[in-house]
């Protein structure tokens, strides 16, 4: 059942990788929606935290109940940007669900490539989100977005040593992308409901920045609890 | 006839919108796409992609028009464009014009048998429009 090591696209171990950092995406956004809307409501509209938790608990129903495919890392993303897009709502749900979508494409596009570790998988998946989320956003770095965190995120990711352990290099990451967060906070509003406040906007984290650290933050603790390279992982957190 | 989409973050919005357009120009296609359901306020691109595949049925050919109220309106309607096949997106032109305005002078042209063209010029008019007496 499980190919052998010459057998294109991600390895079954990124598979579960996958599924459980989607789960654990819909546990964290759960755990900290009302703070995720805290900030939303002082710079934008105030339902940022719970369309979040709306939409990735949708994501985590279809993984229990079978509806979402779990046979490959492309087309899992891609079907789980979708049920944002379509459920969320909004500029989160169109931008998250925009980027996992890009994600999704372009590691399905790379796997007839040849075998992808879940080193090379994190980078494309990165790459392509940002660059869906620039896309359909309009926004760059510094615009005090989703981007402040992320392209942090993949700029350590990539600078990381080629022999550094893969929970070790997502462990940076996760800092960037939290470290690049927290630097939204001086910053004004320059895309979103955000920039119709103006320099009112600065002095506040930006929920996007906030979430999308979050979810760099979640991949880097489930690489880490997988025991890095992607080995199957226990199935310990429930989902609700 | 051209047929207009609304795109906005309220159900009741939209409606209310709708219903004006209807007093002015009954016979123009009209399709919204207001709210996340339940009350919730927001944009969604794949009910924004509904809206445009009926109101183009309804314009047989003849295109849409899309207003927006704000935000995240405009990447709601980027990914109900993605959704629509390069014919039908070819039909689908989107105008900077003020919502409520812009509508309505545009459903009043669409009705008057203007193209999309003078339909969407007509409601870009509504931007400069004045609102209060001008004496």
């Amino acid at each position: 059942m499980a190919p052998g090591p010459s057998a294109p696209g991600p390895s079954p171990g990124t598979v579960s990788v996958t599924v459980a950092w989607l789960r654990h995406v819909a546990v964290t956004i759960h755990e900290r929606r009302a703070w995720l809307t805290d900030l939303d409501a002082a710079i934008g509209d105030g339902d940022h935290g719970i369309n979040l938790d709306r939409g990735f608990a949708a994501v985590a129903a279809d993984l229990e109940s079978g509806i979402l495919a779990t046979d490959s890392v492309g087309p899992l993303l891609t079907a789980a940007g979708r049920r944002l897009l379509g459920l969320v709502g909004g500029a989160s749900g169109a931008l998250y669900g925009r980027a996992l979508m890009a994600a999704g494409n372009r590691i399905a596009a790379n796997s007839t490539a040849g075998p992808t570790g879940t080193r090379r998988l994190a980078e494309d998946a990165l790459a392509a989100a940002i660059d869906g989320i620039a896309a359909l956003g309009h926004a760059a770095p510094g615009d005090k977005t989703m981007l402040d965190a992320l392209v942090p995120a993949l700029v350590a990711l990539r600078a990381a040593p080629p022999d550094e352990l893969i929970e070790f290099a997502l462990a940076g990451a996760a800092e960037a992308a939290e470290a690049g967060a927290a630097a939204t906070i001086p910053l004004v509003a320059r895309k979103g409901r955000a920039s119709y406040l103006g320099e009112r906007s600065a002095g506040h984290l930006d929920p996007g920045a906030a979430s999308s650290a979050i979810m760099v933050r979640c991949l880097a603790d489930v690489v880490a609890a997988a025991g890095g390279a992607g080995a199957s992982l226990p199935e310990t957190r429930a989902t609700r | 006839m051209v047929g207009l989409v609304l795109v906005a973050h309220s159900e009741d919005l939209v409606r209310g919108l709708a219903a004006m357009i209807g007093q002015a120009a009954p016979a123009v296609p009209v399709a919204g796409a207001g709210g996340l359901g339940g009350g919730r306020l927001g944009t969604n691109g794949l009910a924004v992609a509904g809206a445009l595949r009926r109101v183009l049925a309804a314009a047989a050919g003849d295109g849409v028009l899309v207003l927006l109220d704000l935000g995240s309106a405009s990447l709601a309607l980027d990914v109900a464009l993605d959704e629509l096949d390069p014919a039908a997106r070819g039909l689908v032109r989107v105008t900077e014009a003020p919502f409520v305005e812009g509508a309505v002078l545009a459903a009043v042209a669409s009705s008057g048998g203007a193209d999309l063209g003078a339909v969407a010029a007509a409601a870009e008019r509504a931007g400069t429009m004045p609102k209060l007496p001008r004496d």
